[in-house]
């Protein structure tokens, strides 16, 4: 589809808003609606429109495949480290009030959010691995 | 209220013109129609964390992902019955029994939801149990502001650890299964 004006251009100018708000999704999900899981997936769509606009060769040149298996990975051992850290500082696992980030309130906000930036890495990069993996036909 | 009754409307036709449909693209299309009805009924009931999760998984990355898994497969559903199977005395009786199965069924659910507290009941036992706790310690606890935020990843922190192993455990399980074909 990449020839269609009209759509590349399109494509091109939401791309990046949609990874922004993303990120703003995950950002706030202390304050409003959203979290990880949330913005995980609407950062993993932007992928999917760029690999749908440009095809998986010119996708997988921007997303490589290291770097989606990697961040599977680690996104969970963000989210099971913090808990590691949480013992390590005297509490129980994922007690994030004893990490040493100031007071209660503040280091189970601390916490909760690095939670979340896992809960998004591996979100976002299954989501991209299932996609590249399944929509594969012309490749195989 | 008139918005509900033309929410469930469209949602009892999506979900049945979903079954009925042969091509699996309009199933797919239908589904992903369903879950942005389903969104906003998430939305009426105040529970936007839900919706918001409806109408980006639900009606945005799984039908993405399930045209995918279509592009692999066909797009037509096939009969999917034995032959001489479809016209014969038995298959009816049997599509009879289901159909008496299912309503009944349907009726003991029915049933069961009488028992249940009415919507948005300030007595219900669901508002009794551990919610005052929550809504009381939530902030004072976690330190964010967001309820559900703070049950999701605080209180119940075992949980979302487990959802996102499974999450993890999906993808693994992709890479497994579709890149060892590709490399055969």
């Amino acid at each position: 589809m990449k020839d269609d004006i009209i759509i590349r251009v399109i494509s091109n100018l939401l791309i990046p808003f949609i990874q922004l708000y993303a990120l703003y999704v995950l950002a706030h999900g202390d304050l409003g609606p959203g979290g990880g899981f949330q913005g995980g997936v609407i950062f993993a769509s932007s992928i999917v429109l760029y690999v749908l606009v440009y095809g998986i060769d010119e996708g997988r040149k921007r997303v490589s495949q290291k770097i989606t298996d990697v961040l599977n990975s680690i996104g969970v051992m963000i989210y099971g480290g913090i808990g590691v850290a949480c013992l390590m500082f005297g509490g129980y696992y994922l007690q994030y009030g004893k990490l040493p980030l100031g007071d209660l309130k503040e280091a189970s906000h601390l916490g909760i959010y690095g939670i979340e930036i896992g809960v998004e890495v591996t979100v976002a990069a299954v989501m991209i691995t299932i996609f590249f993996e399944m929509a594969r036909r012309g490749n195989d | 209220m008139i918005i509900d009754f033309i929410l469930l409307f469209f949602l009892v036709v999506s979900a049945i013109a979903a079954i009925r449909m042969k091509d699996l693209l309009s199933t797919v299309i239908l589904l992903s129609a369903y879950s942005l009805i389903m969104a906003v009924v998430w939305t009426r009931l105040n529970a936007v964390d839900v919706a918001f999760t409806e109408a980006s998984v639900g009606a945005g990355i799984t039908t993405v992902l399930l045209i995918a898994a279509l592009s692999r497969t066909r797009r037509w559903e096939g009969n999917g019955q034995r032959e001489g199977f479809k016209s014969s005395k038995l298959f009816d009786s049997h599509s009879l029994l289901s159909f008496i199965a299912v309503l009944v069924t349907g009726a003991v659910l029915v049933y069961g939801t009488l028992d249940m507290p009415d919507y948005g009941d300030p007595d219900a036992p669901s508002h009794h149990h551990v919610a005052p706790r929550y809504i009381k310690g939530s902030l004072e606890e976690s330190g964010v502001i967001n309820m559900v935020t703070a049950l999701l990843a605080n209180y119940r922190g075992y949980d979302t650890l487990g959802e996102t192993t499974v999450i993890f455990t999906a993808g693994t399980s992709v890479i497994l299964l579709l890149r060892k074909k590709r490399a055969q």
